[in-house]
């Protein structure tokens, strides 16, 4: 609903400002979609975590650390001055391994820290952030890692990104909606006591759930490097913050057992429609910030109210 | 317009109304409360009761009809309000701050100030002590609330609830966490209060409380008004009649035990702290009811043996061998099952819907086809299991939540059913729960056992464990100071090895 009206207002403003169409621009919606494929892949996994009542601040420095640690192993034999000169021209699927495999030992990292030290999630990915943050600079010591093979980069061309995101989205639907992992996750959400009572191991499920958060933010650097050809510490800065955003526009709770991947990515499609949208009415970068910021707000509120009445 | 000040009438409900977005949950409701008198209000859950509690409160306004207080037209717009005008309510959920002191829970926003304009403490504390000593209330000022147990927080709430030196108190089932001994102590205060020409509502589901506590009695029934009197005049089968709007079976005392083979042998089962060197046997087709005041370490004991704590030493065997039992999940693989005492705080699911509360424990084996739940057989089975317990829902996929509590505590049995228990653990399976919702779980237990299953029951209603109990073990600060056998088990003889 939302996102049509906010689409809708975007081409009738077009039309009154620029004097084109904002909708019927094929290239347009998609280069909208790419470029919030990679915040959609993030937020699958952050959906995931926030119905289990917890919150992946993480995210974003996973990507820059798997990011980096793909894309060392991804170089070509041009690259002057390689990470690892004996390791170019791998084959493709050595980095992308690589980056999925970093990803899950992070979000490993996140489920054991919260599951067996009851620390608050909040507490033990915001630990992780700085850290992994500070592991994709040191591992480099801060120079970008680029050169990178053709057959990587093409992960990020094309609409390819977009099909990762949707696929990943089909699949973590399905999960959520008929697997056990599913009625699981939202039932620890919904009460971790009776949760427990009721002889779900729920220890092991959350180790689980942030598990996959991880992979997923792992996915997202591999993409967000195969887009950009290269590896660099700064990437997917605030990246956690859009995945949730976007979590909690789609209609996912803070407090735990609600939400849905279907409602996460009209999320992130709505996040993605203001960023073009206004690109499009060639209006500033800081506007954007400030309207985003306050959408993000509005949705929640209204969303509330909708629930009461 | 005043008519109701003479005659020594505190407050007087006239013809008040109230409806929510499709219910009406008052029509036309007239109650007078006396001063100096306990008036009850009962009647099941959804009557209505709590609406017209939270009205005299300030919570809500009515939609019609209107409160005189000592004869004059009252009118309120927030429960602050209300206070001002010395109506306190004390509420059936806990309302208090866990990690402030006693003394600062009680008197909240009416700190005692120094000459700089901070709180003085001292006084804070000494003004604590003088009501609480008034109370006769045995509880450090200073302590934090969150390290108390829940008979004691009930206190604290009550004490700040008289602490407003309010003429008109509300209290909604203030009885529902206290154990036998806390529950006499409160009808002393109640007692005392009334001495002071105070006014009391008092809600309840316990029907043994009206007889103990009231001096009159108002019932409810879907939002009106369906009877009342003085107690003396009623009897227990009039009250519920009025409540239920029918006959009722009367409350199902199980028949003879077709005592199985031993199910669950404890021996010697010691947790630090909670209990100490507890042991007994439990049959098949047998209800072993576990009686204690609140802290002799029942429900500790249940949760140890269904695998949530653990115990620090002792054995446990079920069936012929000796097990352990370290996580609910291995308690139901062998064959254990556990409703809670605290429906809403470890039982229920408030967010999800009817199904999905009933099917959590049963995504395994049968259901489960690669890691996809079978959505049919599992919905076929839970709707077979809500007919059996009769649960009044409009479909499998409403949320829990907009169930009422005899609702939700019978989808909570039926989770444990679909595991197919061959003992069945419940703590206070009737808590909370109105008056044929009741009935209808004691007979469904009585079934259970009749096909064989043993029961461990623990309440703190001694009717309920006298009338559905084989055998009652009776504990007292973590140990077991009896086993009676039902025919030999009278109220007198429980309270005697209950009590230090």
């Amino acid at each position: 609903m939302v996102l049509i009206g906010l689409a809708l207002a975007f081409e009738l403003l077009g039309w009154i400002f620029v004097g084109q169409s904002f909708l019927l621009n094929e290239q347009r919606l998609v280069v909208m979609i790419l470029q919030v494929s990679v915040i959609g892949i993030i937020a699958v996994g952050v959906t995931q975590v926030i119905i289990t009542g917890g919150i992946d601040l993480s995210s974003g420095s996973v990507v820059a650390l798997t990011a980096m640690v793909a894309a060392s192993l991804a170089q070509s034999s041009d690259a002057a001055r390689a990470v690892y000169p004996s390791l170019t021209d791998m084959p493709v699927l050595v980095p992308v391994l690589a980056g999925l495999a970093g990803g899950a030992a992070a979000g490993l990292l996140n489920g054991t820290l919260i599951a067996w030290t009851s620390i608050p999630p909040f507490i033990a990915t915001l630990g992780v952030m700085v850290t992994a943050r500070g592991l994709a600079k040191w591992y480099t010591h801060g120079e970008p890692v680029s050169m990178l093979t053709d057959r990587y980069a093409d992960i990020g061309g094309g609409a390819l990104p977009v099909m990762i995101f949707l696929a990943t989205a089909l699949i973590f639907h399905i999960a959520l909606r008929y697997t056990r992992y599913g009625k699981l996750t939202y039932a620890i959400g919904a009460n971790p006591q009776a949760a427990r009572v009721a002889g779900i191991p729920v220890t092991r499920h959350l180790i689980a759930v942030y598990t996959i958060a991880g992979t997923l933010s792992g996915l997202a650097g591999i993409v967000t490097s195969a887009r950009a050809v290269s590896g660099q510490a700064g990437m997917g800065t605030m990246y956690e913050l859009d995945a949730i955003a976007a979590a909690v526009i789609g209609g996912a709770s803070l407090a735990g057992g609600v939400g849905r991947i279907t409602g996460t990515v009209i999320g992130t499609m709505i996040l993605g429609v203001v960023t073009s949208g206004f690109t499009f009415l060639r209006i500033d970068a800081y506007y954007q910030e400030i309207v985003k910021g306050a959408i993000i707000v509005v949705a929640v509120i209204a969303d509330q109210y909708r629930q009461r009445a | 317009m005043r008519d109701g000040a003479g005659d020594g009438c505190l407050l007087e409900v006239r013809n008040v109304c109230k409806a929510f977005p499709g219910v009406v949950a008052l029509d036309d409701v007239s109650v007078r409360l006396g001063r100096g008198t306990v008036h009850a209000l009962s009647g099941e859950n959804g009557a209505g009761k709590s609406t017209l509690m939270k009205i005299i409160a300030g919570v809500y306004a009515p939609d019609a009809g209107k409160l005189l207080l000592n004869g004059r037209d009252l009118r309120l717009g927030s429960p602050r309000h209300a206070l001002n005008f010395g109506i306190a309510m004390i509420h059936q959920e806990l309302n208090l701050m866990p990690y402030m002191s006693v003394a600062e829970n009680i008197w909240i926003r009416r700190e005692p100030i120094n000459a700089l304009g901070l709180i003085s403490h001292r006084e804070l504390k000494r003004r604590t002590r003088a009501l609480l000593e008034r109370l006769r209330i045995d509880i450090d000022p200073e302590a934090e609330v969150r390290t108390l147990p829940v008979a004691a927080r009930q206190m604290v709430e009550i004490a700040r609830a008289l602490s407003y030196e309010s003429q008109l108190l509300i209290m909604d089932e203030p009885t529902s966490a206290l154990g036998e001994r806390d529950a006499d102590h409160l009808f002393a205060i109640i007692r005392e209060l009334k001495a002071q020409g105070k006014g009391i509502l008092y809600i309840t589901h316990r029907l043994e409380e009206l007889f103990e506590i009231a001096d009159e009695l108002s019932v409810l029934r879907d939002g009106r008004y369906v009877g009342g009197g003085t107690p003396a005049t009623l009897t227990r089968e009039a009250i519920v009649r009025m409540m239920v709007g029918r006959e009722l079976p009367p409350a199902a005392p199980v028949g003879e035990a077709q005592r199985g083979a031993v199910l669950l042998a404890a021996r010697h089962l010691t947790l630090e702290r909670h209990f100490r060197d507890v042991s007994f046997e439990l049959h098949a087709g047998e209800i072993l009811g576990i009686a204690g005041l609140v802290g002799s370490g029942r429900t500790r004991l249940a949760e140890a043996l269904f695998g949530l704590t653990g115990v620090s030493s002792g054995r446990l065997s079920i069936g012929d061998r000796e097990v352990k039992v370290d996580s609910p999940q291995s308690a139901i693989s062998h064959g254990l099952a556990f409703v809670t005492e605290d429906r809403k705080e470890s039982g229920c699911f408030l967010t999800l819907s009817v199904l999905e509360n009933l099917e959590i424990s049963v995504l395994h084996g049968d259901f489960v086809r690669f890691g996809f739940v079978r959505t049919r057989a599992v919905s076929e089975a839970c709707t077979a299991m809500c007919a059996l317990l009769r649960v009044k829902t409009p479909d499998l996929h409403e949320p829990i939540g907009n169930l009422s509590g005899g609702n939700q505590q019978k989808v909570l049995i039926g989770r444990c059913l679909l595991t197919r228990p061959k003992i069945l653990i419940l703590d206070e399976p009737t808590r909370g729960v109105d008056v044929a919702a009741k009935a209808e779980i004691h007979q469904l237990i009585s079934r259970l056992v009749g096909e064989g299953t043993a029961v461990l029951l623990i309440s703190s209603e001694l009717p309920e464990i006298l009338g559905m109990s084989h055998r009652i073990m009776v504990m007292r600060e973590g140990r077991v100071t009896g086993i009676l056998e039902r025919a030999e088990a009278d109220q007198v003889k429980i309270m005697d090895l209950a009590a230090a």
